[in-house]
């Protein structure tokens, strides 16, 4: 797939958002005043510029509010309804603790739910895609969360969890990757299914349907992003990793800083592959093992 | 609304003949024309004079080769549009609702006015039947020509799919499948249609014909051009026995 900035910015900045809104929610921690203005600026600030960037690949941004409608049946629909409930609902419970106008408890936790609940929704636009094996699978969402964990942890300054969290979304990933890598295979989807089942036998293509590129080819069978993969792994689970760092080094905020800084960019590079690796099904139609 | 509808009233769809299509494309470029020209934003081509020309199709046309065990490989020409799928998984996933499955029909449609063009939908099309024009930025899909087979300005034999009604060699047919009466499903049922990567679950209305077996004897004018001269003889006998000597 494509791997379009936009995308991969909105998943990785409001995960982390998200993440960060989650352990507030909870008072972990439960600041006052202008400490407490910063975390939920942070929180609010890394969701709203991931929602926002989430719009600039739209072809037609003015109709966003439209996709509000369809929460009943379209992930991509919930996602939004819950990310905008999540930002209300936290929204009000900050104001009780910026001004230290009333302390609204329940009112965090529900919070926290929809916060979590918002992450679930954005990797569900992906683990739905039957087209997409390696995304149609539950260890999309199980992936999702545990990085926005592991990272909300972090900023949250939230020592024990955000190692924790960390260690576990770096070892689910690198599983993740040795189960996603043969999942296409496994689900027998061929060049010979693809075009009716077994009657016609294998398949090779031999002409394409057009000698140019197409909004198929550049969306869906796009290949170049793939080149690098094994080092970037290498890179991104390297940078991810870094605050496990934190068992050694002293929990400062700066400390914080700059490690939530290191893991944010390992989280894009994992995000980067993510959409660059995963494999389509109308690619068989292009004669491309996927 | 993007559910699905439990049922609709008619299946309209087509029947695509592998075994008759020559892969002219014809089809092709009729469909570009009708879908330019009438409902909705019209096809665009982005810089289709210069080096890389990228245009919005509906309908497109590939080639495969099938290697049999032994003799020369067939050619399958193989036209794909949308298969306005029973359990169409573009609809679904459509935030905004312009993607419908309509009641009374099945045609997939796209309403344009409420369209993002999040590309969603085509990412869950397995068929790659969904493209987003590059200049009008909404999904454009196959309509079935839904603006042709009700039209009543038309003449009779003109109400089919552009597709349908251009193609020179007969090899695309139109008709309702949930009659069991109706052409294409007496042609599904002789010639034992096939779905396109069924085990995606979407339940195609579009139907394949398989290519017919090829016959043993496929050249029928061998006989008749069989070498006539294996032995010279008189003249050439003769230059034939003392150029080998020299």
């Amino acid at each position: 797939m494509h791997p379009a900035p936009s995308i991969i910015a909105f998943t990785t900045l409001s995960g982390l958002g998200f993440g960060l809104l989650v352990f507030l929610g909870l008072g972990l921690p439960s600041p006052t005043g202008w400490p407490a203005f910063f975390h939920f600026g942070l929180g609010f600030g890394l969701a709203a510029v991931g929602l926002t960037a989430s719009t600039l690949h739209l072809g037609h941004p003015e109709r966003a509010l439209k996709a509000f409608t369809q929460w009943r049946s379209s992930w991509l629909s919930r996602e939004g309804v819950l990310a905008v409930a999540a930002l209300v609902v936290m929204g009000l419970f900050a104001l009780g603790r910026v001004f230290g106008l009333y302390d609204a408890t329940e009112l965090g936790w529900f919070g926290t739910v929809l916060c979590a609940l918002t992450v679930y929704a954005t990797s569900m636009i992906y683990a739905q895609l039957k087209t997409v094996p390696r995304w149609n699978h539950w260890s999309t969402p199980v992936q999702f969360g545990l990085f926005a964990l592991g990272g909300g942890g972090l900023l949250a300054g939230q020592l024990g969890v955000a190692i924790l969290g960390v260690a576990a979304a770096v070892i689910f990933q690198i599983l993740n990757w040795q189960w996603g890598d043969s999942r296409f295979a496994e689900r027998g989807h061929t060049g010979a299914t693809a075009t009716g089942r077994g009657a016609m036998g294998q398949v090779r293509a031999f002409e394409p349907p057009h000698t140019g590129n197409n909004y198929l080819l550049k969306e869906m069978v796009h290949q170049v992003g793939r080149r690098h993969a094994s080092k970037l792994r290498m890179i991104g689970i390297t940078l991810a990793a870094t605050p496990l760092l934190l068992v050694v080094l002293p929990p400062m905020p700066v400390i914080f800083g700059l490690l939530a800084i290191l893991h944010c960019a390992g989280v894009l590079v994992i995000r980067w592959l993510f959409f660059a690796q995963a494999e389509h099904v109308v690619s068989l139609y292009y004669g491309r093992a996927a | 609304m993007t559910t699905l509808p439990s049922q609709t009233d008619k299946k309209l769809g087509l029947v695509i003949d592998l075994d008759t299509c020559v892969g002219c494309h014809a089809c092709v470029v009729s469909c570009k024309g009708w879908n330019t020209e009438n409902y909705g934003a019209p096809l665009a081509d982005v810089d289709a004079y210069v080096a890389d020309p990228v245009g919005t199709f509906l309908n497109r046309v590939h080639s495969y080769e099938v290697p049999p065990d032994d003799g020369p490989a067939a050619l399958v020409h193989f036209p794909k549009s949308c298969l306005h799928c029973e359990d169409a998984p573009c609809v679904t996933v459509c935030p905004t609702g312009a993607s419908y499955k309509r009641v009374e029909d099945g045609i997939v449609l796209v309403n344009e006015s409420d369209c993002i063009g999040c590309g969603l939908c085509a990412w869950a099309c397995p068929y790659g039947a969904r493209e987003l024009d590059g200049v009008e930025k909404v999904m454009k899909k196959c309509t079935l020509c839904v603006d042709r087979i009700y039209n009543e300005n038309l003449p009779e034999e003109d109400r089919v799919p552009a597709c349908v009604r251009t193609c020179p060699a007969g090899a695309r047919h139109f008709g309702d499948f949930a009659d069991p009466d109706s052409n294409v499903s007496k042609l599904t049922a002789e010639r034992g249609g096939m779905d396109l990567m069924p085990e995606q679950g979407t339940k195609p209305v579009n139907k394949y014909l398989p290519p017919r077996p090829k016959d043993e004897a496929i050249d029928i004018l061998a006989p008749l051009v069989e070498p006539v001269a294996e032995k010279p003889e008189g003249l050439l006998a003769w230059l034939d026995k003392t150029l080998e000597k020299i």
